[in-house]
Order: structure tokens, then C-alpha cells, then sequence
């Protein structure tokens, strides 16, 4: 099978831009459902105790109040834990909103008002008046450094970071040396859209459930087992998400309370978080890190040692990858890496935008300008020099590296060689301008996924897959790759997700979409290029007696032969002539499924390069970030609009994460207190300035068919890291704490 | 070991307004709703009328996802009564342009790529259609500085500079372009002070 | 929210009585920040009485050469009036400085004034705090207060007054015209923020039914040497740390006249007329500056988290004077002012 046609590669806008743009574009709190009740979630002030007495009868008295739900009214559910695990699930026992009258943390779900108006509801729980017997609650994770432990492996599928040769002894063997800690605090992950479901009673426990997630399959097993819902019973769709960044890749609590109410009162009932509220679940944990390092005469690594203890609440051990990184980005014989966790009264951390890689990178890539400038080397050279061209932790070549091309191309446009070393030599007339580097490592993976290809007696292409678009572009890049395949315009073609109706495909997290569903596409595609030839042949068109799939082509809407263009059938012909509406296939998963459990042959990762420019007032020691360049190698780009944005959204992400963003913890109350946008700051659009993104060219056959591997966790990596560098450059302070707030510089 | 009360003044409830009619004028369509005082001109769009286009992103005035245009001028409809705009003229996100006739700020959003999940986006561009009302931003930076009203998450913010300032160019708004604007900075500006010691 | 009616008053007259016919009722303007704090349960008000029909939205000369913001005019309208930007261009440079452009177009001039703190723990129920209940405590003390006040603070609470508008207003030496239950009576700028001292609850000198109509701008507006200069955590839509507004009048390089007054580091706009009398007379150079901005701060005092505000606030009063010296815009990085280095 081959093609014409050429739109992988190609900048297309994005498909659902229209829809977007119009307004149309439908989010879960949005869909216009009959008789709708609205339920509104009232939210602990207290980190940990019990609940000891809730007065809801002057609630209940309220005219339009249907009910409200608390542990002594929640009826009776799943038993077991394992009901409450859904896929990403840590190990430990699940949170279970309105379980018991226990508090774990602050802004724990306690009640569910449920009202015919959203207003009622939201009044209604103001005044629901609970009282609550106070404990003593630990939050900070400073004060507990002592207690943290290694986390259980096995079965939660967390895998302890390898140590290799002999940190001690490539320490002493070292001339020049580094040690220092660095921290990041809490950060939320804030999507614009805050959680909603919105949940349609289609009657006898029939429910479509609109929800906001990053995986329908996820939330339809989630509530199908603490629920007792057939798959037919619990529908859940979600088209569009407003924003995810890992917040969505696990059920959040107002999907619960929704399915619950809605089977309770035999209603469609809607719930929609507050912004408040989004500071009452997962986070990027706090973590505290300890980098050592140590360099020979030639400025190579001789030892390098990572340490790092992050939080997680007393229920859950969540886990991420923050030091493992550190073994494979970097040639190094000895490096002792390890990680350890704290069970502190919040609730449980949860995978955001490059979890671990983040905030390992934070520490790593600030160190590495350290270890530079103590070694007396430019910070680029000094990766150059330690350049991996071998995978040493996981002991495997690398299937693709197109590091070394990050580092020149992006250093060239950059205009990296201008760079003085001396910290606060560099001026743009009184403002200090300081230069620094970072980059970083992610995994690029695949996961099993099921797509259909059906095409219809117009001759129009429908591809469906239970995936997700969070912003990503899957539904452009989708509908690229399967016009790609069958040879048809971009317009006749539609790609369809986020349903549990659609064949299932994997939550959209781990910037593996593209990968997974993308090469299932093609595989799909090519079993209906296969079912079209064979309808050809049951036609009797002479050409294609013997044709082999090899032996034909998909263009402009023709099936035809390969030697012989002029040879050719127009596939709506095709279908019209089978009797059937639609001729359509489906790729199998099997092979993938046993691909994941072989041992890997290859290392396979996506790289970045980033390099930042920041200007400083000397006196007032305000920052801007004036210039980025961020060259990443992520293999085949299969459209470069959307892929750039990715990027460039990275770079907000980190220039957020390096000055401004930080969840603050009153440990007093264990409470998060700039739980609202004007206090949680992120950037607004004067404080983003130039941004260049590179692709590298990066060819690789052996990561997957279509050689991509993913782009929505690497541009973050190294970013905070070069800020905080390039401030050290401007201004000779080393700011180890993030973020750099002015209060550190003064 | 304390004793804590939520709602501690037990609060009783107050007598609930009732709802009255209040007749709106959205995207030049008449519309009279009944409803109390206590719903927001957001909450009236998205959950009376099924105008969803507009958003809420934190109801709060902190976000700008729910910017609609009252008589031409961008406002954010989560702290305005739905009962305090009787006589106004509101226009939202779905009375700028259809999926089949765009405006030119959405087909500038769509070329320029200047959003990701699309959640900001309306508010966005109701904001950038505010900003072209007003008359005021004429440079890069002006831009920039009258559209940081908005947030966006996925930080699509330089594709939404670009977007804005595409119309602004095309309806010849852009009278200059002077002004410090750090985006422009040459790398060859740097270094203009030898290096010290 | 708690359930309110509503009603849209026509006449201040009635306003006014609509007002004291009721317990729990308040005005509302742009609303930009009552709704806000009702939708927090902070403000708990059962009748709004609106204003935005009473006119009082125009922006006119006065009798004396100065000019009369009506209190209903918004925040926008009035930057970009012709007048405000040729001869008070330091008020429009700290309205532009403050909230955003969908916020400026709706919050009034009065309501500015109106605006209460933006400390965590006063719109957090879960937080004792004296300003929403009396009697409570201040969590801000011994808490995360960054954001809080520096100077005038009392052991009650260390909130700040979160207006950039009322720093410029403040230094310009506005009056502020009401009508009340008793009539109408004006009242000096200074004297209309309090001090939070023991009653942190009350933030203004208003008697209760009271209703801003208008501020009176005097005639001199120091329109040739002026600076706005606000730091905050990042360059737009954010609540200042610091801010500084600065006014000079020069005879060749000597102070005839100054104004002085700060935003983000007390209870109301901090106007330090001392350090201005300080000015008067001086070499408009980094020395004089310096010292006068070790004066305004000489009493100030830091709570931990906000105790950076000091070093930040001084360094922020040189640069504000030098640049309203030099009117120089070099290092100007914001597009409309000089507030954001």
C-alpha cells in the first residue's frame, strides 16, 4: 500500500479550530441536558480529623434544594479498594469522596448540595453548617525529611532508580567539585477549564456522562466498578478538555459525586468545581533535591550523586521518575541516584506535565551550570563534553539521538558563542542580561491502541479511537495521518475520539498519543485498504485480479494499481458496489501487547536544548525572560503548527515554574492559601516575549513505523533550569529554591 | 485538639429573592429570562441560554475566559448581575462569527495557531476584539500589555500576539511601532559593556 | 452567595434611602470586587442597590481648574480621558498600571476606593482573620503575608489596600465628594482609607448609608515630572508588592514641590508628606532620594514573608523619583508607563 497524497510533515491548521474559535466546541459543564440539577461541592477547613456533626436541615428546607449528600447518606458501594483504583492509580488505598467522616486534608470533599439552580446550590452550601473535632496535622515536608522511605516496588509498577559504579570513588577521583539543594514547592496544575461532569439520566441506570478527563476509559471503568455499571450503562464522553496536563489522568472527585447523585435521585445532574477547588487534589509534588558532582582535568563527569524526597498523603504513594534521568542524559561511570518519599496530610500527588523529568531536571540542569562554572567551562561545552551516545543506565543503544543537533542548531540561532562567562558582564544598556542553558530527556512510548477506519457509500473517511485531544492537536494530526494513508483530502476525512462507544485506546498522558493511536491509524488504514482491494477483486475489475496490497495505491479517492495509474477505481465506487453503508476495518493490538512485554533492544527518548536570555534591573532585580531558543529532537513532526505549539506552551510552562508558580502551604492551617488564578501565578501575555522552536531533523525506523516520539512533556525539560542559570549569568546570585520570586534577588 | 464549625453563624437561610423577568439583548437577539438577581451575566449565557461559548474559568474576574463585549466593550461577565444589563447590547464569542463565516480575529486564531485546548479561546478573541474597539494598543508590547487581561494556560501566547496583531495590521490599526519591546532584542546587542575584572 | 433583591436606583436621594431601608444592603457599581467577595461568602449582602443609572459617570472641569471624576465613570474612561492624560498623566499611568482591560472598562472610580484587601486569610472562611471577623485574629501574622502591609500596621491586622488608582489619587491630593443619610460633605484623600489599628473591619471613614459621587482633582496635576511605578510578581494583572507613585516639580534641578505616596505596603495609600517637605528645597539627585526613601521606611516593619518589602520599597521610591526626574523611559519594559521594570 502506498499513497500520494502528502500531509504528514505538513503545517495544517487544526481541524477543530472552527469550533473552537466559534464558541461551538462543547466542554463537559456545556452540554444542554432536560431537567438538570446542579450540585455544588462544600469542602473541608480543616487538614485532618473528623467530622462530628452536620446540620443539613435548614438546608434541606430550602425550596429547590433536592438533597445533600454526606458520609452518613452516601449509599452503600463498592466494598473493596481495588474498586476505587483506576489505571494510574499509586499504590495504596484510593481516595473515597464522602466515605466516613474522616479528614485527610484541607478542602477534602465533605458534602454534595444538590439544587435545581446552580445559584441555589452554591447558596445552599454556604450555609450547610458542619462541625468537625481538629487534629494535630503534619504538611511540611522540611520537618520530615527523617521519616521518608523507599517506596514498595512491584505491583504499583514503580521501579527504584539503578545506581552504577562507585559515586565515592569518582567523587575523590574528581578536581573539581559541586554539592548543593535545590527545591521546588507544590504546583497545581490549573487547566482553564475547571473539573465538571455533567451526567444525562437516560433512565434505568442508564447514564451519558460528560466528564473532563484525559482518558473516557479511565473514568468509565472508574465508576462502572464502585458503581455496578454495565459498560452499555455508563457512556462517557469527552470531545473536548479544556486544559489537562496530567490533572485529567485520574478520575477527579466531581465525577463521583455526579454518578452517584444522578443514580440517587434518578436525575442528570451537573457538578462543577470552583478554582478554589482545584487546589483540593493532585499536584506536582514538593520535592527537595541534593545534586553532587564531580569533573576530571578534561572537565568529564567522575561521579554524580542525585538524591530527592518528594511528598505524598498518608493514603497513596505516588511516585515519579525524578532522579532516574540523571543516569541516562549524561556519560558518567558513577552515579548514585536514589529517591524517597514522605506521607504528609495532603492529598496525593498526581503526574503533572513531565512528571519527575520536570522537577529532576530543575536540579540536574542547575547543577550542571554549576559543575560548568566550577570546572571553568562554557555550560554548553561542558555537555558537549559529556555527551551519552550509549544508554548506560538501561545499558542499550539509543534508537535515535539527535542531541548533539539540539545543542549546535539551537546554540547557532541562539547566538550562544557571543556569551561571556563572567557573570554580570553582559549589559543591554543598565538592564544586566545574562545567558544560561539547560535540556532534558523523556520517554518516547508506545501503548496498544485499538482505531477503526470506516469509509462511507460518499466516500468520506471516518477514523474513530476512545483517545483525547487536551490541546494536543490528536484530532488534526489523526486526520493528517489517515488522509495520508487512504490518499483523500484533509475534508474528506474525520477523526472521531473521546466516547467509550469508539474502540479503546489508552488516556492521553506520557506524550504517547501520537505514537499509539497515530501507528494504529496506519494499521487501521491499512486493513481497510486491504477490505477495499478485496472489494475490487469481488467486482471482478480485471486490474486488481491479483493485485497484492503492496501492488496498489490510495489516491485522489482511487484505489489504483501501482504500475499503472491509469488503473483505477473510485473508492466510493467501492463501497456503493458492496451493498453495505460503509466498508470498514479495525487494526488488532495483539502484536503491540506482546511488543510491551519484550525486553527493549533500544533506548528511546526525546531530547531538548533550550537557551534563555533574561534581562534584570540591577537595582529593582525584576526579571524578564527576552529570548528562547528550545531545540528538540522528538523524531518524525507530524505537523509542525501544532508541534510548535506544544513547545512553545512548554516554555511558558517553564518560565512559570522558574519565576512565578508555587502553591503556598500555611502549615499552621495545611492549607494551600493562593488557592485562586490572581494569586497562583502563571503568565499572562507581557511576560512571554520571543520564542523560537527547532525541530532537529531525526530520522528513526526503530522507535515506532511512523518514528515519532512525542512532544508534550520534552520542551518543558531544562527550561526552569536555564532561566535560573541565565539569571546566575546576569547577576552572580544562585537561586537554588524556586521560583526565583524578587524577594530571592534582593 | 479544637472544635471547628463550618457556617458557624448557622447562618439561617434568608428568604430566597424570587425571580423576576430580565430581558437581554445578546449578539442582536431579544431574549427575557426569568431568573433571580443572584445569577451572573456569565451563568445567565452558559446555564439559561446555552451560549456556552463563553466560559468560566475561575468566576472570579481572574482568567478572562469569560470576556463577552457589552456595547462594544470587552467586560468580564463573571462579576456583572445578569439583572444590571437590561439595556445593554452584549455581544459574545457566537455573535463575532460562525464556524462557517468566521471573523477575521477567529481565522487569524486558527492560521496563527493561537490556541491549544481552545478553553481561553472565545474569551480570547472577545478581548482582542475589545482591544481593536478600544484603538489604544499600537505596538507589539501595547499588545501584549492589553491582552495580559486573559490567560492561557497551554500558553499560546506569542501565536496569540501574532494572531491580534495580523488584524491589527490588515485594518492598518499599527500606526507605529516604536516602544522597547524586549521580544525584539538582537542576541548582537549583547555584550555592549566589556566583561568586568 | 447568599439570595439578595435588587434594585436600579435613578437619583442619589433614593439611593441613599433605598439603602438605609435596609439591614444588609450595599451599593453596587461595577462590581467588580463585591461580587467577587459575595461569591467568597465574604460579603453577605441581601440587597444591592444599583448604581450605574445615576449618571455621575462624566468627567468635567471645575470652578478651580481642576476636574471632577464622577464616581460612576469607569476606571477606563477615565485613563484614557483627554484631560486625565494631558494634565494627571500619573493617574493614568496607576489605572493602567492596576487589574485588567475587561476590569478597567467595568470598575468605577468610586468602587476603586472601595476595594478591599487582598490578603489570603480575609477571603479564605477557613482562616480567622479581625478584618471579615472582628475578634477572630489575624492569621496573616505569623503567616504567609507577602502580600501584606509593612507600615501602619497594628497587631489587629497588617492588610494592605490593593488600589494602584488611589496611590496616584493619593499623591494628587484629591477630595472625595459624598452624599449621605445627613446630606453631603467632602473628604480629604487622606483622611478617607484608615489604619486598621482596632477595628481592622472598618477600612474607610465613611458613615454608614454614605455613597461616593465624585472625586475633585485639583488643579495641579505635575504633569511634567511624574512616575508610576509598580512591582509585582509578574508584568500585568497582578496585585503590586510595591508600588510608587512620584511627583515632582523642578526649578532646573531643584524640588519646588513633591508628592510621594505608596500602594501595596499599608492599610490605605501610604502618603508620607514628611518625606515630601523632606524633598522641597533638595537637588533632585540619587542622594537626596536615597534619603528620603530611608525615611518613609524608617518605621516600617516586616512580618517575615513581607519583610523584603522594605529593601524593595526604598529602592523602589529612588527609582520612582529618578525617573520622574529624568522622565526617562529606558528601562521601561511596560508598554503604556514606566511601572514595571
Amino acid at each position: 500500500m502506498s499513497h500520494t497524497t502528502d500531509y504528514i510533515g505538513k503545517p495544517t491548521n487544526r481541524v477543530d479550530g472552527p469550533a473552537k474559535v466559534a464558541g461551538t466546541a462543547k466542554y463537559a459543564a456545556e452540554f444542554s441536558v432536560p431537567n438538570l440539577l446542579y450540585g455544588y461541592v462544600v469542602s473541608s477547613p480543616i487538614a485532618k480529623g473528623k467530622i462530628t456533626k452536620i446540620d443539613t436541615a435548614p438546608v434541606l428546607a430550602l425550596p429547590g434544594v433536592q438533597e445533600v449528600f454526606t458520609h452518613e447518606n452516601v449509599p452503600s458501594l463498592a466494598f473493596l479498594d481495588r474498586s476505587y483504583k483506576d489505571d494510574v492509580a499509586p499504590g495504596g488505598s484510593p481516595f473515597r469522596p464522602l466515605h466516613d467522616a474522616e479528614i485527610k486534608y484541607s478542602m477534602q470533599p465533605v458534602a454534595l448540595v444538590v439544587a435545581d439552580t446552580f445559584e441555589l446550590a452554591r447558596y445552599a452550601a454556604s450555609i450547610l453548617h458542619i462541625e468537625y473535632q481538629e487534629e494535630a496535622h503534619e504538611t511540611e515536608l522540611v520537618k520530615h525529611i527523617d521519616e521518608a522511605f523507599e517506596p514498595g516496588r512491584g505491583k504499583t509498577g514503580y521501579k527504584p532508580p539503578k545506581s552504577r559504579g562507585n559515586f565515592g570513588k569518582g567523587w575523590k577521583q574528581g578536581v573539581a567539585h559541586i554539592e548543593a539543594n535545590y527545591s521546588h514547592h507544590a504546583q497545581h496544575h490549573n487547566p482553564m477549564e475547571m473539573f465538571a461532569t455533567t451526567v444525562e439520566w437516560l433512565g434505568d441506570k442508564k447514564l451519558t456522562v460528560y466528564d473532563k478527563t484525559q482518558g473516557v476509559f479511565n473514568s468509565q471503568q472508574y465508576i462502572s466498578k464502585i458503581f455496578g455499571l454495565s459498560k452499555d450503562e455508563a457512556r462517557v464522553i469527552s470531545k473536548y478538555t479544556g486544559g489537562g496536563f496530567g490533572s485529567g489522568l485520574r478520575p477527579q472527585y466531581q465525577l463521583f459525586l455526579a454518578v452517584m447523585a444522578s443514580l440517587q435521585l434518578e436525575r442528570s445532574v451537573r457538578v462543577s468545581l470552583t478554582r478554589e477547588q482545584m487546589f483540593s487534589f493532585g499536584h506536582r509534588p514538593e520535592t527537595l533535591q541534593h545534586v553532587a558532582m564531580a569533573t576530571a582535568e578534561d572537565g568529564s563527569l567522575t561521579g554524580i550523586n542525585h538524591f530527592a524526597v518528594a511528598e505524598t498523603s498518608q493514603f497513596e504513594d505516588f511516585t515519579e521518575n525524578v532522579v532516574g534521568w540523571t543516569g541516562t542524559l549524561y556519560d558518567c561511570k558513577n552515579v548514585e541516584l536514589g529517591y524517597r518519599l514522605s506521607k504528609l496530610d495532603v492529598f496525593s500527588p498526581l503526574d503533572m506535565r513531565a512528571p519527575g523529568a520536570a522537577s529532576g531536571s530543575i536540579a540536574l540542569e542547575i547543577a550542571m551550570d554549576e559543575m560548568a562554572y566550577a570546572a571553568g567551562l562554557d555550560p554548553l561545552e561542558f555537555r558537549i563534553r559529556n555527551y551519552s551516545d550509549f544508554d548506560q543506565a538501561q545499558n542499550l543503544p539509543y534508537s535515535s539521538k539527535a542531541l548533539r543537533k539540539c545543542y549546535t542548531e539551537g546554540a547557532a540561532k541562539f547566538g550562544w558563542e557571543k556569551r561571556t562567562a563572567e557573570p554580570g558582564s553582559m549589559r543591554d544598556g543598565k538592564m544586566l542580561v545574562g545567558w544560561g542553558m539547560g535540556g532534558g530527556i523523556w520517554d518516547a512510548s508506545k501503548m496498544p491502541a485499538v482505531v477503526k477506519a470506516s469509509l462511507d457509500a460518499d466516500g468520506h473517511l471516518t477514523v474513530s479511537s476512545g483517545t483525547n485531544d487536551i490541546g494536543t492537536g490528536t484530532y488534526t494530526i489523526m486526520t493528517q495521518i489517515a488522509a495520508e494513508s487512504m490518499g483523500l483530502p484533509i475534508e474528506a476525512v474525520t477523526f472521531v475520539l473521546g466516547d467509550t462507544t469508539l474502540p479503546e485506546s489508552p488516556l492521553q498522558g506520557g506524550s504517547w498519543t501520537a505514537a499509539s493511536v497515530g501507528n494504529s491509524v496506519v494499521e487501521a488504514c491499512t486493513k481497510l485498504g486491504e477490505a477495499l482491494l478485496k472489494q475490487a477483486q469481488k467486482m471482478d475489475h480485471p486490474a486488481f485480479k491479483d493485485a497484492k496490497i503492496a501492488d496498489v495505491q490510495f489516491a485522489n479517492g482511487q484505489l489504483r494499481l501501482r504500475s499503472d495509474e491509469t488503473q483505477a477505481v473510485v473508492l466510493r465506487d467501492l463501497v456503493q458496489a458492496s451493498g453495505e453503508p460503509k466498508i470498514e476495518a479495525e487494526n488488532s493490538t495483539v502484536l503491540a501487547k506482546l511488543e510491551m512485554l519484550k525486553p527493549p533492544k533500544y533506548s528511546m527518548h526525546a531530547h531538548n536544548a533550550v537557551f534563555v536570555e533574561v534581562k534584570v534591573d540591577p537595582d529593582l532585580m525584576t526579571v524578564h525572560v527576552t529570548r528562547v531558543v528550545n531545540a528538540v529532537a522528538a523524531g518524525r513532526i507530524i505537523n509542525p503548527k501544532t508541534a510548535r505549539s506544544q513547545v512553545l506552551g512548554s516554555v511558558v510552562w517553564g518560565i512559570s515554574s522558574a519565576l512565578m508558580e508555587e502553591s503556598v502551604m500555611d502549615h499552621r492551617f495545611g492549607r494551600y492559601m493562593n488557592h485562586n488564578y490572581a494569586e497562583y501565578h502563571v503568565p499572562v501575555n507581557a511576560d512571554i516575549h520571543d520564542i523560537d522552536v527547532i525541530f532537529v531533523s531525526e530520522e528513526d525506523d526503530k522507535v515506532n513505523p511512523l518514528g515519532i516520539k512525542g512532544l508534550g512533556e520534552v520542551g518543558l525539560l531544562g527550561v526552569a533550569a536555564a532561566v535560573t542559570n541565565a539569571i546566575y549569568h546576569a547577576t552572580g546570585k544562585r537561586v537554588r529554591d524556586l521560583p526565583v520570586t524578587i524577594d530571592k534577588l534582593l | 485538639m479544637s472544635q471547628v464549625t463550618q457556617a458557624p453563624l448557622g447562618r439561617p437561610p434568608v428568604a430566597l429573592a424570587p425571580t423576576q423577568p430580565v430581558s437581554l439583548n445578546i449578539n442582536g437577539q431579544a431574549h427575557t429570562l426569568q431568573i433571580a438577581p443572584w445569577t451572573t451575566l456569565l451563568d445567565a449565557l452558559r446555564e439559561y441560554l446555552d451560549l456556552t461559548g463563553t466560559k468560566k474559568g475561575c468566576d472570579h474576574g481572574q482568567c478572562g475566559a469569560c470576556t463577552v463585549l457589552v456595547d462594544g466593550k470587552r467586560v468580564n461577565s463573571c462579576l456583572s448581575l445578569a439583572v444590571m444589563h437590561e439595556d445593554s447590547h452584549i455581544q459574545t464569542i457566537e455573535g463575532l462569527g460562525t464556524e462557517d463565516k468566521l471573523s477575521p480575529l477567529q481565522q487569524a486564531f486558527i492560521d496563527h495557531d493561537a490556541f491549544q485546548c481552545g478553553y481561553c479561546t472565545p474569551g480570547q478573541i472577545c478581548s482582542a476584539q475589545g482591544l481593536i474597539n478600544e484603538g489604544k494598543a499600537k505596538t507589539e508590547a501595547q499588545v501584549r500589555e492589553l491582552m495580559s487581561g486573559n490567560v492561557c494556560r497551554c500558553g499560546a501566547y506569542s501565536n496569540i500576539l501574532s494572531a491580534v496583531m495580523e488584524v491589527l495590521n490588515k485594518e492598518g490599526l499599527i500606526i507605529e511601532d516604536k516602544g522597547w519591546s524586549a521580544g525584539t532584542t538582537k542576541p548582537e546587542m549583547a555584550p555592549v559593556e566589556p566583561p568586568k575584572k | 452567595m447568599n439570595s439578595f433583591t435588587f434594585t436600579q436606583a435613578t437619583a442619589v436621594a433614593g439611593a441613599v434611602q433605598d439603602k438605609a431601608a435596609h439591614d444588609d444592603a450595599a451599593y453596587i457599581g461595577g462590581g467588580t470586587n463585591l461580587i467577587d467577595l459575595m461569591k467568597e461568602n465574604v460579603a453577605r449582602p441581601t440587597h444591592l442597590i444599583g448604581l450605574k443609572k445615576l449618571g455621575l459617570d462624566t468627567i468635567e472641569a471645575t470652578p478651580d481648574g481642576g476636574l471632577r471624576l464622577g464616581a460612576l465613570a469607569t476606571n477606563a474612561d477615565t485613563a484614557w480621558h483627554p484631560e486625565v492624560e494631558k494634565r494627571y498623566p500619573l493617574l493614568n499611568q496607576a489605572i493602567l498600571a492596576g487589574a485588567s482591560p475587561q476590569l478597567r472598562n467595568m470598575a468605577t472610580d468610586g468602587g476603586n476606593l472601595m476595594q478591599r484587601t487582598r490578603c489570603y486569610y480575609f477571603y479564605d472562611l477557613a482562616t480567622p482573620c479581625n478584618k471579615r471577623e472582628p475578634g477572630s485574629g489575624c492569621s496573616a501574622i505569623g503567616g504567609y503575608n507577602r502580600v501584606c502591609g509593612i507600615l501602619g500596621t497594628s497587631d489587629q491586622c497588617i492588610a494592605t489596600h490593593p488600589s494602584d488608582m488611589c496611590v496616584a489619587l493619593a499623591a494628587l491630593d484629591t477630595t472625595v465628594r459624598v452624599s449621605g443619610p445627613n446630606g453631603e460633605r467632602t473628604i480629604k484623600f487622606e483622611d478617607f482609607h484608615r489604619l486598621p489599628g482596632d477595628h481592622p473591619e472598618r477600612d474607610n471613614t465613611l458613615e454608614p448609608g454614605e455613597l461616593i459621587t465624585g472625586l475633585d482633582l485639583p488643579a495641579k496635576g505635575f504633569e511634567k515630572n511624574f512616575s508610576y511605578l509598580k512591582l509585582r510578581d509578574r508584568t500585568s494583572y497582578a496585585f503590586a508588592l510595591v508600588s510608587v507613585a512620584a511627583a515632582l516639580e523642578l526649578e532646573g534641578t531643584l524640588i519646588k514641590d513633591a508628592r510621594l505616596a505608596l500602594g501595596g505596603v499599608a492599610h490605605k495609600p501610604w502618603r508620607d508628606k514628611e518625606a515630601e517637605a523632606m524633598l522641597v528645597g533638595q537637588p533632585a539627585t540619587a542622594d537626596t532620594f536615597r534619603r528620603v526613601a530611608a525615611k518613609v521606611l524608617e518605621n516600617a516593619k516586616g512580618y517575615g514573608a513581607n519583610t523584603f518589602k522594605i529593601e524593595l520599597a526604598k529602592r523602589a521610591i529612588v527609582r520612582a523619583l529618578k525617573q520622574a526626574t529624568e522622565m526617562n523611559q529606558v528601562l521601561d519594559t511596560n508598554a503604556f508607563q514606566n511601572s514595571n521594570p
